[in-house]
């Protein structure tokens, strides 16, 4: 059996897949108060993981626009409804990222979380095997299932392990959006499956909608996968959640779960109904238009660290729907570039959150300042992801960002325009906040007993920073892998349209 | 060697910063001073090899960013205009960092200091040596990274973080235009690298480009956001507010950052784009106003500034405006003269003003000053050629420049030129008279300080008095000797590095203008000179009356705070912004609109509602029945006159319906149930 699994590289998609279930199947037999072996076990199962993970992009194709790793399992034969799995160049990211986010967050709540601990590693164990299968299944309706249960163990991670009691309140904005986008979505699949008799992702690409019924269908995408970004009307949740959420949920919150909503565009709304998405495009280009200058500006006037950094994921997510709409394999790449540097940014910024938290207990900006005098490491890590949040050249975001713009500059111009303002605005916020929390004097009047970061925690950010560096100096490296994909993805789209 | 010319900053830089502890202050400060002398000296053979021998280097590191059309490498550039940078750059940083070791000496965190000043000499190098659009702005966003660090090096100062804040802010303005500029360039020229760009430039010229739903002239508009670039940097008028602001900064920082290299980035693009501006003239005559509305602006508000690096800040900013609008006028070769020569007096002014700082117990304010000439002779006689330089004596380096770029202002016969040749000339005699009144007010007046601070005032050790010794040479000589090479006629020097149109050279024409308007700066310059002199030694009286009366304290009011540029900016620009930000898209939307229409006003509407059903339960038969009859009854009816009421029904109506049902009966339900 093991024989079968490691030396036939196909199988290695359902290895991973598979991996975090035997964690969890592990964990469930250890007794509860046995803390240690309980960490250990799920460090290791999300590190290996992580390790499998990265073979995945060693092994994978570059030359080939196509699937890969492609395999099919029964599910229900005489419904047509089977169990395939696959990646291309856009979803192995999210694969590596998920994987990687998932083993930082394991380590970050190392000592953090003191209530429940197995059932919190459990969470995310089965968490990462839904985001993993989110990204790697290729088909429709088991896409929305695993779209859907992530939510159970992140509403359990905001709900339980929140901070305060408004963190009930916090679950259930999260729970009540992101079902009610998708309500709509689960009946456009129904749909979709009685009009093409299968929901297999590669069959349903051979197949031509109307024009009214991809319309429609769009929509009901659009509610879901709107919400996850989330765009503007439905963003409210999204601070709400940060805020609540333990460290460890915001990181995974921020890193990986709001990418579903662009994945799902990119996977489902794009190939799918490619009219309907250039139809849809203006109203896309406006939600996030205002998205961005929206959300950037009221990031301005918050006083919660948390808060200040949901805000700002919500406006980096708008300039990826941005980069998404502008229909050209610059844009595209640029997205899912930004998607990528935003997970590691926006989750280093959450962990950066969380190194306070942990230690004093507050989120509140105005409780901090001076912290350069007695945590100067701290202050280093801080200013380099303020300026990667920032977007200055040489980080993962400037990449993403320009390419975005590039992008979106040849569709529209004035969405653009406008959407670059958000770099003015977002070194306002980001500035501010950086030099609040970390110059100034000391405010011994309300916080002692300062330390640096410890080993734990600088080896948690060091991935995160070099992975930032990486995409700043050489996105080469991750460009090479996207190319063929996307730029099938943007033929595709193109052909129908045409 | 091109390449370490380059890289050793920035090895420099990251051994001072993260081995800072290892190394210790001195090793940090050995360490990057070496690197900083090598890189000079490497820079020095390039100039010789490129700019003397006219052998353009081109090396092409990696590739960068690759997708579809977009082709970005790490690509550096050696021209002409490239390696006088680069040789300006790190003469004054080589001499700012060994400045540096003494001026900073007693600050814990000297090899912080010293490896910030590295980086920034490294993204300066990578901004100057760049081959693209986008490696450049790397190294302009670089420079804005370290100047805000550079600025906030004692970051408990609120006023230092004040300071630092607006610097980077003002600055991502100009960013942004930059941005927009570069991509309107890879949209319409598919290449952002500048050989591609500046060959295909006469090919695009009146085309039309349609930005944000209008028709503008392709090249202009691309000039146009990038000389928005250009003012963020050079402090031009509308965005110079954080350059006076910045002297909150270790004065080493003013010397290298603010006046010498940084600021002088803007003009550096414009040169560097001169083949895309000679093809705007509308453009060009903007550049031209803004540039001499600086010139003019700062010289008037150095005038009755108080703070000693203020009043060289304002003169950068002043001089800044002088570079902008010659090149403005075509003369780009005139600029970039102007900024080389400029970088050494005004450096040198600086490190001569923090000597003076250092003497006198870190005292900034001039009128606490007063009669240092004999307490630090050494910065006196360093700060009177620098003076004298940057006011235009005839035969010292700023003679050479700045002289040229009013003649050829005058020469150029349009409106816009003498525009400028007006204010340029007007701005001369008033930097003639702030800068006596500096040198007056420090040195030359009666002690005006502490008795215990004039006491102890002493002139500084060797590094500071050799750095000071190092660039009173250039001072004093580049200017005669650069002259003919760099904007001599038929000099072959810039090579192809900078491009003038034909229509647009001027310089014979400035050569034939009318002697009065030749002597005419330079005359002012020397009334200025003489003119405050004579009033700030025996009419100091008078200048107290004037101050004094009603008009002469509105006018005192009005250049001492800066023609109120901050209090517009602060209090009604920013302020309305602020405002925006809590009370409409906070309170408003966020909590209120979204927060009723979202979650909240549909879990109460839903509670009210399902109240209001339930109290239909009341368990009475003759109720349930009675209900029945009656919705039967409707419903039968409805279907009986359907064909009759069909008409007038918008099946539309029924969705309203639903939704106001949620809105409307919302009596508060009794406490008992």
């Amino acid at each position: 059996m093991l024989d079968f699994f490691l030396l036939n590289v196909t199988n290695l998609l359902i290895l991973i897949l598979v991996l975090p279930l035997i964690g969890t199947f592990l964990l469930l037999f250890v007794p509860s108060s046995n803390h240690s072996a309980l960490k250990a076990i799920a460090l290791n199962t999300s590190c290996f993981l992580y390790v499998i993970s990265l073979f995945l992009w060693v092994f994978f194709n570059k030359s080939i626009g196509s699937f890969q790793f492609v395999s099919k399992l029964l599910w229900i034969p005489f419904l047509n409804l089977n169990f395939s799995l696959g990646i291309d160049g856009i979803s192995l990211f999210f694969i590596l990222l998920t994987t990687l986010l998932i083993f930082l967050c394991i380590l970050i709540s190392w000592n953090s979380v003191k209530t429940n601990i197995k059932e919190f590693l459990i969470a995310f164990l089965v968490m990462e095997f839904f985001l993993i299968g989110v990204f790697s299944i290729l088909d429709l309706l088991l896409f929305y299932i695993y779209f859907e249960s992530v939510l159970i163990p992140m509403y359990l991670i905001v709900g339980i392990w929140g901070s305060r009691e408004r963190k009930i309140r916090a679950a259930y904005f999260f729970f009540l959006y992101t079902l009610l986008g998708s309500v709509l979505m689960l009946l456009s699949i129904l749909y979709i499956y009685y009009q093409v008799g299968t929901t297999d992702y590669e069959v349903l690409l051979t197949f031509i909608f109307s024009k009214t019924e991809q319309k429609f269908l769009w929509l009901s995408f659009f509610g879901s996968f709107a919400t996850k970004v989330p765009m503007v009307p439905v963003h409210l949740w999204l601070p709400e959640a940060h805020v609540e959420a333990p460290t460890a949920g915001s990181v995974i919150l921020a890193g990986v779960l709001l990418k579903l909503g662009t994945y799902g565009f990119l996977r489902f709304s794009f190939p799918l109904f490619p009219e309907a998405s250039f139809y849809f495009a203006p109203i896309v280009y406006l939600l996030s238009v205002v998205g961005i200058v929206y959300t950037s500006f009221t990031a301005i006037r918050q006083t919660d660290f948390k808060r200040i950094i949901a805000y700002t994921s919500v406006a980096h997510m708008n300039l990826v729907m941005v980069g998404l709409f502008s229909f050209n394999t610059i844009g595209l790449e640029g997205a899912i570039l930004q998607s990528l540097s935003h997970g590691f940014v926006a989750s280093a910024l959450f962990l950066i959150i969380g190194v306070v938290y942990e230690r004093h207990h507050t989120r509140m900006v105005k409780y901090y300042g001076g912290l350069v005098h007695v945590m100067p490491l701290y202050t280093f890590i801080f200013l380099f992801f303020t300026m990667s949040n920032i977007g200055l050249p040489g980080t993962g975001s400037f990449v993403g960002e320009f390419l975005i713009l590039v992008g979106s500059f040849k569709t529209n111009t004035s969405a653009t325009f406008i959407s670059a303002t958000g770099m003015i605005i977002g070194g306002c916020y980001s500035l501010w906040l950086f030099n609040r929390i970390s110059y100034g004097n000391l405010k011994t009047q309300y916080l002692k007993d300062y330390i640096d970061i410890n080993k734990r925690e600088f080896f948690i950010f060091l991935p995160l920073i070099f992975g930032t560096i990486a995409i700043g100096l050489y996105p080469e490296i991750f460009l090479n892998s996207m190319h063929m994909s996307v730029n099938m993805l943007v033929e595709i789209t193109h052909i129908y349209t045409l | 060697m091109y390449l370490l010319l380059i890289f050793l900053p920035l090895i420099g830089s990251i051994c001072a910063g993260l081995f800072g502890r290892i190394l210790g202050p001195f090793g940090s400060s050995f360490v990057t001073v070496i690197c900083l002398m090598v890189t000079f000296c490497l820079s020095l053979f390039a100039f010789y090899e490129v700019a003397l021998l006219d052998c353009c280097v081109y090396i092409k590191l990696a590739p960068w960013i690759n997708s579809e059309m977009l082709n970005v490498d790490w690509g550096f550039l050696f021209d002409s205009l490239t390696v006088v940078m680069c040789c300006v750059v790190t003469f004054v940083s080589s001499i700012v960092h060994l400045y540096s070791t003494e001026y900073m000496a007693y600050d814990p965190h000297l090899p912080r200091f010293m490896s910030y000043l590295s980086l920034f000499t490294f993204f300066m190098l990578i901004l100057v040596t760049a081959d693209n659009f986008i490696q450049m702005f790397v190294g302009w966003e670089g420079v804005g990274l370290c100047s805000y660090l550079l600025i906030n090096f004692w970051f408990t100062r609120i006023q230092a973080n004040k300071a630092a804040i607006k610097a980077m802010i003002l600055n991502r303005i100009g960013d942004f235009g930059l941005v927009i500029g570069i991509l309107i360039i890879f949209v319409e020229y598919k290449a952002v690298d500048y050989a591609t760009v500046f060959a295909l430039t006469p090919i695009f010229t009146n085309k039309v480009f349609h930005f944000l739903n209008f028709d503008f002239d392709l090249i202009s508009l691309i000039c146009f956001f990038l000389f928005i670039g250009a003012v963020g940097k050079s402090a031009q008028l509308g965005l110079h507010t954080w350059l006076p602001d910045a002297m909150e900064g270790p004065t080493p920082v003013s010397a290298l950052i603010h006046a010498a290299t940084m600021v002088t980035a803007g003009v550096f693009l414009i040169a560097r784009t001169s083949p895309l501006f000679e093809y705007t003239s509308s453009i060009l005559s903007l550049v031209t106003i803004v540039g001499a509305c600086t010139a003019f602006f700062a010289a008037t508000v150095g005038l009755l500034q108080n703070d000693l690096k203020r009043v060289i800040a304002y003169s950068t900013c002043s001089q800044l405006g002088y570079m902008v609008f010659a090149c403005g006028l075509s003369n780009y070769s005139v600029g970039v003269f102007h900024l080389v020569n400029h970088a050494f007096f005004k450096a040198l002014l600086f490190l001569g003003a923090g000597s003076i700082i250092h003497a006198v117990a870190d005292e900034q304010d001039m009128r606490k000053m007063g009669g240092l000439k004999k307490l630090v002779p050494f910065t006196y006689s360093m700060m009177v050629i620098g003076s004298l330089a940057l006011i235009g004596f005839p035969f010292l380096t700023g003679f050479y420049s700045k002289d040229v770029i009013l003649e050829v202002a005058y020469g150029k016969y349009t409106l816009e030129g003498h525009f400028s040749y007006i204010l340029g000339t007007l701005g001369a005699f008033l930097t003639a008279f702030y800068s006596t009144r500096l040198i007056y007010l420090t040195f030359l007046s009666k002690p005006n300080g502490y008795k215990s601070v004039i006491c102890a005032a002493y002139d500084s050790s060797y590094q500071i008095s050799a750095s000071l010794f190092f660039l009173v040479i250039p001072s004093v000589l580049i200017g005669f000797y650069a002259k003919d090479m760099i904007i001599g006629f038929g000099s072959d020097f810039w090579g192809n590095a900078i491009f003038t149109s034909i229509e647009n050279m001027n310089r014979i024409d400035s050569e034939f203008i009318t002697h009065f308007y030749k002597i005419l700066p330079v005359a002012l310059s020397i009334l200025g000179v003489t003119s405050s002199f004579l009033l700030y030694l025996f009419g100091s009286k008078i200048l107290v009356k004037l101050k004094l009366s009603t008009i002469g304290k509105k006018i005192y009011n009005f250049f001492n705070k800066k023609w109120f540029f901050d209090k517009v900016y602060n209090e009604y620009v920013s302020q309305f912004f602020f405002t925006i930000s809590y009370t409409v898209t906070y309170k408003t939307i966020d909590r209120g609109i979204i927060e009723i229409f979202g979650p909240m006003g549909l879990s109460s509407a839903i509670t009210k509602k399902a109240l209001y059903i339930s109290k239909l339960q009341t368990g009475y038969l003759y109720h349930y029945t009675f209900l029945i009859l009656t919705g039967l009854t409707l419903i039968l009816g409805v279907r009986q006159f359907w064909v009759f009421l069909g008409d007038f029904i918008d099946f539309k109506i029924f969705v309203l319906f639903l939704i106001l049902s949620f809105f409307l009966l919302n009596e508060k339900p009794s406490k008992n149930q």
